[in-house]
């Protein structure tokens, strides 16, 4: 159970075992022989002829894994997908990431891969909503769309040979996310599928799944079905044209109210989330957390059924971390699991 | 000193070709990307991967492969008598250069350009071969991590003490003042990507003490694998693989 900081004790231990080992019969049609180590050797057909995919290499004829995990076959292609490992990009993922860095043109976007990714300036929607070209005064006033440490949602336009991957955030969907929480999990726990924008209707709560691993949980805008939809609407009538207008004559003063009048705006977004919807939106991260660490599969159904069982267990959103619940869930899991076996 | 008793006995109670017990469980810091514990009877060492991710420092990237980085520290309180140990002192810098040199040599740095991993690996508590338990962590810990490499890399010492190789020296006998080799091997591969030893000894004895290393290395292996083995499919046992 990775990050959980809990002592098991005996008991409590041969029941997370017990309930493992459950789970392990329930997965059933994964043969012991699809799971590799590192350096183990693939069987293939060599008078069929193989194609090296990811995660394997031949050495001598032989084609061996390099990462531990469980071996893919497409047709007479072989490879290995590993389990933990850092974000796999691929054309068209949601993604949630954080500004890391503000450089010309673009901004640099940590989404949990191994080289950050790339927003330009070309592939945002800018203030207005009008599509023209972008000018150098777009340009000074990239930091009023995104700054440093701000999180934003977006897809990945396109990958390149070398690894790096552009983003775009051309569509009303995406863009600056506020009043939430990020938790970050592994990345193999999301699939893929055409939702991850969740708006769960009866808590009031704003739910993205970021393919990366990244989960944003947030109050919803009071403004349109989105949270995110019309950041840049707003930006165009706050900090646009008019604003670099403004600074170009009197800079540090309007600098200074600019500034004021944000933080006067952020406080009463703020007030305005109520205690209840901060402590749902709490008890929805601690439910993600939990899945992460017992390596549950994380979509919506999940994220709400812990949600709802830890509710009718009375547990507090404290106590959601702590060894009973998250036993209890992964012995409602397996019980679950056997069920759907009987039902098929 | 007398290293061996007339029965044939070590001071722990060994005998000449027997390793010490080892213990391994992977996943056991929570933020990293990879992590492991190894012990050694008495020698412990914890060990954590982070990425592959962006490099840190600009000028140090490289475009063509990946940039490996390695931090060896030893807790204060892992030896005998208490003592403060930097991780910039002489003997942690070399060790971390060993460590990286023969972790690099294993992964595979050219399927991830531009980017950087970075291991931490420190000793909890040191009792002989650190230097061996440091190196199987680290593997571990990168095997954890979905890191490609070529072949897991392992470790083993022995050495050469009353005219008798002896496998997996501990930290008496490691200050005995005999010879000390430590081996680090790709075990698959049946490749040495590590070999140090800092004393003389002569041809046909040092064949035999290093192919008693390389033996206790690739019983090192099996351990290792069944370890990460189990790790694995618990990881994918519980996320459920199955399409349905």
């Amino acid at each position: 159970m990775r990050g959980l900081q809990f002592e098991l004790e005996s008991g409590q231990q041969r029941r997370v075992s017990k309930a493992q080992e459950r789970l392990k019969d329930a997965a059933g049609s994964v043969h012991a022989a699809a799971f590799v180590n590192v350096g183990d050797t693939i069987q293939v057909d060599h008078e069929a002829g193989f194609l090296r995919g990811h995660g394997t290499q031949v050495v001598n004829g032989e084609l061996l894994a390099t990462v531990c995990g469980i071996v893919e076959r497409v047709n007479k292609l072989v490879s290995v997908r590993p389990l933990r490992a850092k974000y796999n990009p691929e054309t068209g993922d949601v993604v949630v990431g954080r500004i890391t860095e503000v450089a010309p043109k673009r901004w640099k976007v940590d989404v949990n891969c191994r080289q950050d990714a790339q927003l330009m300036l070309s592939a945002v929607n800018l203030p207005g909503g009008i599509q023209r070209r972008r000018t150098a005064v777009d340009e000074l006033n990239m930091r009023s769309l995104y700054e440093e440490n701000d999180i934003i949602s977006a897809e990945v336009q396109s990958l390149y040979q070398d690894g790096s991957l552009h983003l775009h955030t051309r569509s009303l969907k995406y863009g600056k996310l506020e009043n939430g929480q990020l938790v970050t999990v592994a990345p193999y726990l999301i699939k893929r599928l055409k939702q991850h924008f969740h708006h769960l209707k009866q808590y009031g709560v704003d739910l993205i799944l970021g393919c990366n691993g990244y989960v944003w949980i947030a109050a919803p805008s009071e403004s349109g079905k989105s949270s995110v939809s019309d950041t840049p609407m707003d930006l165009s009538n706050d900090h646009g044209s008019e604003m670099s207008s403004k600074r170009s004559t009197t800079l540090i003063p309007s600098a200074q109210e600019d500034g004021k009048r944000d933080l006067s705006d952020d406080d009463k977004v703020r007030d305005s989330i109520t205690r209840e919807l901060r402590e749902r939106i709490c008890r929805l991260a601690n439910a993600v957390r939990v899945l992460a660490a017992l390596g549950l599969l994380i979509f919506v159904e999940s994220i709400i059924d812990t949600y709802e069982v830890s509710l009718s267990w009375d547990t507090a959103v404290k106590d959601m971390l702590a060894a009973e619940f998250c036993i209890k869930i992964v012995e409602r899991e397996a019980e679950h699991r056997d069920k759907k076996e009987l039902a098929i | 000193m007398e290293f061996i008793s007339p029965e044939g006995l070590r001071l722990d109670g060994r005998r000449p070709h027997e390793m010490r017990q080892l213990h391994a469980e992977v996943g056991v810091v929570a933020k990293a990307d990879g992590s492991a514990l190894f012990e050694m009877g008495n020698t412990k060492v914890i060990a954590a991967v982070y990425g592959p991710h962006e490099v840190q420092i600009h000028s140090q990237q490289l475009h063509d492969q990946a940039l490996v980085r390695c931090e060896y520290s030893m807790a204060a309180f892992s030896t005998g008598e208490r003592r403060r140990r930097g991780k910039s002192d002489r003997r942690a810098m070399e060790l971390s250069l060993v460590i990286r040199q023969t972790l690099e040599a294993a992964i595979l740095t050219h399927l991830m350009p531009r980017s950087q991993i970075d291991i931490f690996v420190q000793v909890l508590q040191a009792d002989g071969g650190t230097r061996a338990a440091c190196i199987n962590a680290a593997s571990m810990a990168l095997a954890d991590a979905g890191i490609p490499m070529r072949d897991l890399v392992v470790s083993c010492a022995a050495g050469y003490l009353n005219s008798t190789p002896l496998l997996d020296l501990n930290y008496i006998e490691d200050s005995g003042g005999g010879p000390d080799l430590t081996v680090g091997i790709f075990p698959k591969l049946d490749k040495v990507s590590l070999l140090q030893m800092d004393s003389k000894l002569s041809t046909d004895l040092f064949e035999k003490v290093l192919t008693l290393a390389m033996e206790g290395s690739k019983a090192i292996a099996e351990y290792m694998r069944q370890m990460l083995l189990e790790n694995t499919q618990k990881l994918a046992f519980a996320r459920g693989t199955l399409k349905r």
